[in-house]
């Protein structure tokens, strides 16, 4: 297979990746001011059950960002310089959102925590919407030049498919959230954080279903189908799954609906990867956008061989980690080493 | 006003930022590796507490390292689209692997390293923190093989098609003699710079505890073991430092010749070197006129240029007026002088601050030498010794900064030399306007973002250790550890 293909499949590799594991932490963050009280245990429940691996959750968006540069320099280039706005505020929200988990413990006094966690809320449901409009608009095209200069204002991206698109990410990341949440805490938080999936489902649901239909008869190929189909079931089953208590396989249906989601995303702009609406001729695409085969060579290798590397430890990491997150265990009471929570 | 120019802006306060906090990150994590491992091969109460102080202080300048990181690499599509365009194909690889080698493990394994104080069996709790301080120590490597191939562009070739560099050979991306120079130089200056920030705070807790007798905290009497365990960190630190400024001193000679060589200009700016010389002199202290290009006042040390620059002391020396006429003979009419004033001072204040940070590390091992001793028993020497070593930390942060602003600098006008200006390396759809925004929007957070984290450090640093962790040696309940959490 050619090159660039293997980089454009690599690339949504990484991002669904991201959104499958950056996912439920955004969504985590943005339930949780509705996990418990200002100030109270359960708040701290709901962050510590991130708490071990947001960070290295967030190292899948640097590295599809990399793998882009280097791959895709002009697509890259178009599109970062294109969604400056968007982008602008998603950095501000990341950047809040890792102090605020890192800080919000590190002061006995409730205003600071109080700032703090406003700070988890805003840097976790920005990105999770923002992301959607940022991705509708990459499969919908944008107005671009022939000299691959995104030419589209600021309004034009935030246009009814691409907020349909956010609505979408948001309420699905929150769905995903709580399914999490409800999986990794025990307690009232667990308790909570099922009653929020059902509500959010509410949203998310009817929205994926939607924005995804839409997608499919807009700019789909034929072979999405089945995807989207996945997708919906999946998505449904997820939700009658914590319906019925079953949080680990409402956790895996959730992740398989993002998965399926995401794939007839791309699918859906291949052999695109940044559409004119300008001129069809100006597109970015898998061709015209590539390195040379050099580069991908390399680039190939170093992932084949890495990759791999990562998804072990990362793996190993939340095998450490496995065990529910109580009240008991952030505030120390019971832990000792080896049987402690 | 051009969008260039608040771009340019927005890179040198966003990158002069974030470096404040990648040299601790770099050196921190490999000292506080080095105590965890003393405290696991000697069960040492004392190791264990400074591990975990200043793992404490550590973690706070982590968070912050990381969220600023991630705004360099989006800036490079955001703001120099053009640039990246260019360069992508050779720049991007370096900074994928980045990614892929490099911070994932970091990023992994400071959660495990956080949360698995009691979850993990100690010799796995001990490889997580060296494991991160591989990682952090391999992600320097990436990114300035990245930054040295803009100042000696080797392994690719312009296709003459689309116009863009294509890489032809990564090993000559990664072997590039300017990488491992300024891997070198970057990451010993990183080890100067985190040494000298366990000498600052070791000082300063061992100023309080004599000038007052206490922790800081009002009412507060600090245990005797706080002592003992400072007398040791301050000298961890100096001995960090010390051997750190060695290998700074050889590498910095080093970058020299390589400037000479493949950046002259830059060089000459930074020496205010107008006319090629032989046996050139280094200036001690010049005021230039870059109007008429030539400078009234230099104070000189004969031959000690060329020396540096050549290894020679009647070598030649390079000089802006002649490399201007040279570089638009090849390259076409243009400014090619960097600006003189901000590279030649950058130059000297990074050297002097540098060389002083050393030179107080050396004079506290002067004083601390022989068995168990502090400056305290020195009697009259310690009132300028705490305060001189609280002082070394802000010399060695400010001499980073000024080691990159002259690296940038004094690169100009060129990002790839020989090959891109910076002028035509920016965003041209992006506005004037929109780049005021974010560089507001960025000042405005960083600044507020500082305020907190000094402020989070002085807590901590206050509390001091024992506030951290009990005595354990009393009851020897290994469970008593404290765990991090968030």
């Amino acid at each position: 297979m050619d090159l660039a293909v293997i980089w454009f499949i690599a690339i949504s590799v990484l991002w669904i990746g991201y959104f499958v594991l950056e996912g439920f932490d955004f969504g985590v963050g943005t339930l949780m001011p509705f996990m418990g009280k200002r100030d109270s245990v359960d708040r701290r429940v709901a962050i510590n059950s991130i708490g071990p691996v947001w960070d290295a959750n967030e190292v899948w968006l640097i590295t599809a960002g990399g793998a882009t540069f280097a791959a895709f320099p002009a697509w890259y280039a178009s599109l970062f310089s294109g969604f400056y706005v968007p982008l602008f505020i998603i950095l501000v929200a990341l950047i809040l959102r890792g102090v605020a988990f890192e800080y919000r413990g590190k002061r006995d006094d409730s205003t600071w925590r109080l700032w703090w966690d406003r700070a988890i809320f805003f840097g976790s449901a920005a990105p999770a919407l923002l992301w959607g409009v940022v991705f509708a608009n990459v499969v919908r095209g944008v107005a671009m030049d022939g000299d691959q200069i995104v030419t589209a204002s600021l309004a034009d991206l935030f246009n009814p498919y691409a907020l349909l698109g956010g609505l979408t990410t948001l309420s699905l990341f929150a769905l995903h959230g709580a399914v999490f949440l409800s999986l990794k805490t025990d307690g009232p938080v667990r308790t909570r954080a099922r009653a929020a999936a059902l509500r959010t489902a509410c949203v998310a649901v009817p929205a994926a279903a939607a924005f995804l239909l839409w997608t499919q008869l807009a700019h789909g190929p034929a072979w999405t189908w089945p995807l989207v189909a996945l997708a919906a079931l999946a998505l449904v089953g997820g939700v009658a799954a914590a319906r019925a208590r079953r949080e680990g396989t409402a956790f895996g249906l959730m992740v398989a609906a993002i998965l399926a989601a995401v794939i007839t995303l791309f699918g859906s702009l291949f052999p695109n990867v940044l559409p004119s609406t300008t001129d069809p001729a100006f597109s970015l695409t898998v061709e015209n956008a590539s390195s040379a085969d050099y580069t991908l060579t390399i680039m190939t290798w170093v992932a084949v061989v890495f990759l791999p590397l990562v998804l072990l430890y990362q793996g190993w990491s939340y095998w450490v980690f496995r065990r529910r997150v109580t009240g008991a265990t952030v505030t120390g009471e019971t832990v000792t080493r080896g049987s402690g929570a | 006003m051009e969008a260039l120019e608040l771009a340019r802006w927005q890179f040198g306060v966003t990158t002069i930022y974030h470096f404040l906090f990648v040299p601790l990150t770099i050196g921190l994590s490999f000292i506080v590796a080095v105590l965890q491992t003393v405290w696991y091969r000697t069960g040492r109460h004392e190791y264990l507490q400074a591990t975990q102080f200043f793992g404490k202080l550590f973690l706070i300048n982590f968070a912050m390292g990381v969220v600023t990181g991630i705004v360099q690499e989006f800036q490079f599509g955001m703001n120099w689209s053009e640039y990246s365009r260019f360069v992508g194909d050779v720049f991007g690889a370096p900074l994928a692997m980045e990614a892929l080698l490099a911070f994932f493990l970091e990023s992994t394994f400071i959660g495990l390293w956080i949360f698995g104080w009691h979850r993990l069996p100690r010799a796995a709790h001990l490889a997580c923190i060296w494991l991160v301080a591989i990682g952090t120590n391999l992600s320097a490597y990436f990114i300035l093989a990245a930054n040295a191939w803009m100042r000696r562009p080797v392994g690719f070739e312009v296709n003459p098609e689309n116009g863009r560099a294509e890489l032809n050979d990564i090993w000559a991306v990664l072997s590039n003699d300017q990488a491992w120079s300024t891997y070198l130089h970057t990451v010993s200056a990183a080890f100067i710079t985190a040494g000298l920030f366990v000498v600052c705070v070791s000082a300063y807790k061992l100023w309080r505890n004599q000038k007052h007798g206490d922790t800081g905290i009002r009412g507060v009497t600090p245990p005797k073991g706080d002592f003992a365990l400072f007398r040791g960190t301050l000298k961890v630190g100096l001995v960090f430092t010390l051997v750190a400024g060695v290998i700074v001193a050889v590498s910095g000679d080093h970058q020299a010749k390589l400037a000479a060589q493949y950046e002259p200009m830059k060089l000459a700016a930074a020496e205010a070197l107008w006319e090629t010389e032989e046996g050139a002199a280094f200036s001690a202290f010049a005021v230039g006129d870059t109007e008429a290009r030539y400078n009234p006042i230099d104070v000189t040390v004969p031959n000690i240029l060329s020396f540096l620059a050549t290894g020679e002391f009647d070598g030649e020396v390079h000089g802006m007026n002649n490399l201007q006429a040279a570089y638009e003979a090849e390259y076409g009419e243009g400014d090619y002088i960097p600006n003189v004033f901000v590279t030649y001072w950058s130059f000297r204040l990074m050297m002097g601050l540098g060389m002083a940070g050393v030179a107080i590390a050396a004079i506290g091992l002067w004083l601390t030498r022989g068995r168990d001793r502090t400056p305290s028993v020195h009697g009259r020497l310690t009132r300028w010794f705490y305060p001189l070593a609280v002082l070394a930390l802000p010399a060695a942060l400010s001499a980073n900064i000024f080691g990159w602003v002259l690296t940038e600098m004094g690169r100009q006008p060129w990002t790839v030399h020989g090959y891109l200006l910076t002028a035509a390396s920016v965003s041209p759809g992006v506005s004037l306007g929109t780049v005021a925004l974010s560089l507001t929007g960025f000042t405005l957070i960083y600044g507020v973002l500082a305020v907190v984290e000094v402020g989070l450090l002085v807590k901590y640093i206050k509390a001091g250790p024992s506030h951290l962790v009990p005595d354990l040696e009393k009851d020897g309940d290994e469970s008593k550890i404290p765990h991090f959490s968030y």
